[in-house]
């Protein structure tokens, strides 16, 4: 490309799935560039038609490998699939290393299949910034499956349920007891529960231990549309793969065109909306507390005031003006 | 821009030796720089393809097998193919002089011996980005 390419240029190009493009394209959205802008806002509108679904679960448990499998099995049946893959950033130096793709490498001659890596950046909930407008991006460009890879989360990093279409966790065996299944929190948001690894001999008990916790009260609740399903998977030997891209398929017909999936796609909007707001806030606020936040806090460590009342008066100082920024929101980096 | 340098790290071919690559994403990781590794024994063409795909800053391939003017020419054809000429390139591991000077000819901006110490590579690669400027 040599010299700088305006983004609004690469559309066209994204649209025609030129892999340069996209790749610039998504550096241009995560760096939260200015210029980025107007370009992101058309791809959004542009997108819309890819079935967006999230992996998660905790470190280690295979969701790299599980979604190297499944693009597989995907793009046996012809559709296109990107794939964004986050891993987290240093909380030290900013740096990371990004080493999902290793786990995919029988995709990576591919061109139906887009993999980008991406690094929390202080992000948290297991999700990265950028990673929606990423998910545009490859929408405009024409892959039909964008599957989203959280960071390893703990049990209650579950942003991803409120951002994709289908939700899968991915549990492995011998992590925990049938307590652990009922407990609040990740196991609580999967479409579909996965247990990897089931060529151990361990991983019968956790399928049996999730699939009891499903059925606990089940007669209390409402018959729904959906029951999640518990799927065992091998990446050894291949098992359960072709399980979950029914199940996936499943779920997808019957949140496409029901009330409950007008609710989910509704409720995907407003997550959206809401997580920009506070980027959004939480940029001014850092930019803005930096100077006065050391004065009050030195009142603070000499005891002359509380917590919240130094809180208030940060938040006053910080936020006030606030007026004079709406002109800005449209021209200002995230 | 306040995005950290990303860098991919590649191993191509059946050269095995990986210690050298891991210590230098490692470094490259604790300097604040975003490192995407492809793990070993990766083909020119699975390189140049993560390398487009994650638009990195820097493509680094570490070759410790001696193959290096073999590997380099398949991968600047390639880059040109993809449209990502704009992409810096560095080589490192153990390289005689006279493919040192070549790969510069070729269009390596840098080789980094084995003897070259973390914080020079550090300092080279930002250096480089900084030359390139926005993209």
């Amino acid at each position: 490309m040599g010299i700088y390419v305006p983004s609004v240029e690469l559309i066209a190009r994204v649209q025609n799935g030129e892999p340069a493009a996209i790749g610039r394209l998504i550096s241009r959205a995560e760096s939260g560039l200015a210029e980025a802008r107007g370009a992101l806002a058309r791809v959004h509108r542009l997108a819309g038609r890819a079935h967006l679904v999230g992996i998660t679960g905790v470190p280690g448990s295979g969701k790299s490998t599980l979604v190297g499998g499944l693009a597989q099995r995907l793009r046996a049946g012809g559709e296109k699939v990107g794939i964004i893959a986050i891993d987290p950033s240093s909380p030290y130096s900013g740096g990371s290393i990004l080493g999902d793709r290793i786990r995919m490498s029988d995709l990576s001659a591919d061109p139906g299949v887009y993999i980008r890596s991406m690094a929390t950046h202080g992000a948290t909930g297991g999700m990265a910034r950028a990673a929606l407008e990423a998910a545009d991006i490859l929408d405009a460009a024409g892959f039909g499956v964008v599957i989203l890879e959280t960071v390893g989360v703990g049990q209650d990093e579950v942003e991803i349920v409120r951002a994709s279409h289908t939700t899968v966790v991915v549990s492995a065996p011998g992590l925990g007891d049938e307590v652990q299944a009922i407990k609040a929190g990740l196991l609580e948001i999967a479409d579909i529960h996965v247990v990897s690894k089931c060529d151990r001999s361990d991983a019968n008990r956790t399928l049996t231990d999730l699939k009891q916790m499903l059925t606990l009260g089940a007669h209390e609740r409402e018959p729904s549309a959906w029951a999640a399903p518990v799927i065992g998977t091998s990446a050894v030997s291949g098992e359960g793969i072709d399980e979950l891209c029914e199940a996936i398929t499943g779920h997808r017909d019957v949140t496409s065109n029901t009330d409950a999936g007008m609710a989910r796609r509704k409720g995907i909007a407003e997550f959206r909306l809401r997580k920009t707001a506070e980027n959004l806030l939480y940029d001014r606020f850092n930019d803005a507390a930096a100077a006065a936040s050391a004065k009050l806090a030195e009142q603070l460590m000499r005891r002359e005031s509380d917590p919240y009342s130094l809180a208030e008066e940060l938040l006053s100082t910080t936020l006030e003006g606030e007026g004079d920024h709406e002109r800005d929101v449209h021209s200002k980096s995230a | 821009m306040s995005q950290p340098i990303r860098v991919l790290l590649a191993k191509v071919g059946l050269d095995g030796h990986d210690r050298g690559v891991k210590i230098v994403a490692r470094a490259l990781r604790d300097a604040g720089m975003d490192v995407i590794y492809t793990g070993l024994h990766r083909s020119p063409e699975e390189v140049v393809t993560a390398a487009v795909q994650e638009d990195v800053d820097v493509l680094g391939v570490s070759l410790l097998s001696g193959v290096q003017m073999t590997v380099f020419p398949k991968i600047f054809d390639l880059l040109r193919a993809s449209g990502a000429d704009d992409m810096i390139v560095v080589a490192g591991g153990v390289m005689p002089d006279e493919d040192v000077a070549n790969l510069k000819k070729m269009g390596v901006s840098k080789v980094l011996l084995q003897d070259t110490p973390p914080q020079t590579i550090i300092d080279t690669l930002t250096r480089l980005v900084e030359e390139r400027g926005a993209r």
